[in-house]
């Protein structure tokens, strides 16, 4: 076991909720819009016309375990 | 320091989304091709059948137009399969650290390797292992294209209480702490998580859609190979995360002056 002789407990800080929100909300929505595309997108709903995205990601969606077809 | 975890969330995506491809080109895709291979078959008896009927009757079979091929196998098994399984993980990656930055420090006096660690064990029960024990991850040709939307829906709604019921867990796990120990505390919000999805996974209605005739072992190793992904990317989450943001603290930590090194520590 290494000792760090002038920290001993040192842990980093717990971040601030109100510091972490603004990142959580907007990185939060924009990964869930990629998850959306990967996963759902001209399958159950499409806010593209036509099955290209659908087709292109299909091995992946039925791997990553959505529901396709 | 949440917008560091963030981008580092991400980064360790690019890695596990590298590892999981490798792993479904592997071990995924065999089975995707057996399975539209079983479609095909079907597909071709079925239409046999009818051409037959119709020639039975006097009547003139049927021409085959063979249906136009938007993207071929070979895209959909590459570059197809490459973008899902990267875009997927990287998303997971990013979500990842955004979940790190909430829960570091509140769950207990765990250091950001462990914490890292059992966040990601936590995330792979409550989003792929709970929600596809109720509705499993099915190869092509299983699943009737008329309900797609009603299955999108329950699996996400079942991925949303499974996630939910497991904050709600953590928290009741926190409050208990002090009147009932941590044993206590732990095994009372497990079994409350359990009672949850169980519950939750008896009133949503059920999606049974495998045809009689699909192969038993495609589907099996089709389903172990969509499960072997996900644990190889919530480790890669839970192991190299930890890792990373446990080496930024300590260099953090042996920069600044011992007992000041209040900001930017991860």
């Amino acid at each position: 076991m290494t000792v760090t002789p002038f920290a001993p407990t040192t842990r980093p800080p717990v971040i601030p909720v109100r510091e972490a929100l603004p990142w959580v909300v907007l990185g939060g929505l924009v990964l869930l819009l990629a998850l959306y595309f990967i996963g759902a997108e001209q399958g159950a709903t499409s806010l593209f016309p036509g099955m290209y995205i659908h087709e292109f990601v299909h091995d992946g969606r039925h791997l990553l375990g959505f529901p396709c077809h | 320091m949440a917008g560091t975890l963030l981008v580092r969330g991400m980064l360790v995506g690019v890695v596990a989304g590298l590892l999981c491809f490798a792993f479904l080109k592997g071990v995924g895709e065999p089975q995707v091709d057996r399975a539209i291979a079983f479609e095909t078959k079907l597909d071709a008896a079925k239409a046999q059948a009818a051409a037959q009927a119709l020639i039975a009757k006097g009547l003139p079979a049927p021409k085959e137009e063979p249906e136009p091929e938007l993207v071929s196998r070979r895209v959909q098994a590459g570059i197809g399969l490459f973008t899902a399984v990267i875009v997927y993980n990287i998303a997971f990656g990013g979500l990842f650290g955004l979940a790190f930055a909430l829960a570091y420090g509140r769950m207990g006096a765990f250091d950001p390797r462990t914490t890292a660690a059992l966040l990601a064990v936590l995330g792979l029960v409550a989003v792929y292992i709970v929600p596809n024990l109720k509705y499993p991850a099915n190869p092509p040709s299983v699943g009737d294209p008329a309900t797609i939307g009603m299955r999108t829906a329950l699996y996400f709604s079942m991925i949303a209480l499974s996630l939910a019921a497991m904050i709600a867990a953590g928290m009741l796990r926190l409050r208990l702490l002090a009147r009932h120990g941590p044993w206590n505390a732990l095994l009372i919000a497990a079994g409350a998580y359990l009672i949850a999805v169980v519950v939750v996974g008896l009133m949503l209605p059920p999606v049974n859609e495998v045809p009689p005739e699909f192969p038993a072992v495609v589907l099996w190793r089709f389903r172990m190979a969509s499960l072997g992904a996900q644990v190889i990317m919530w480790m890669c989450f839970g192991l190299l995360f930890g890792v990373l943001t446990e080496r930024a603290a300590a260099a953090s930590r042996s920069a600044s002056p011992a007992l000041h090194a209040k900001r930017r520590a991860f």
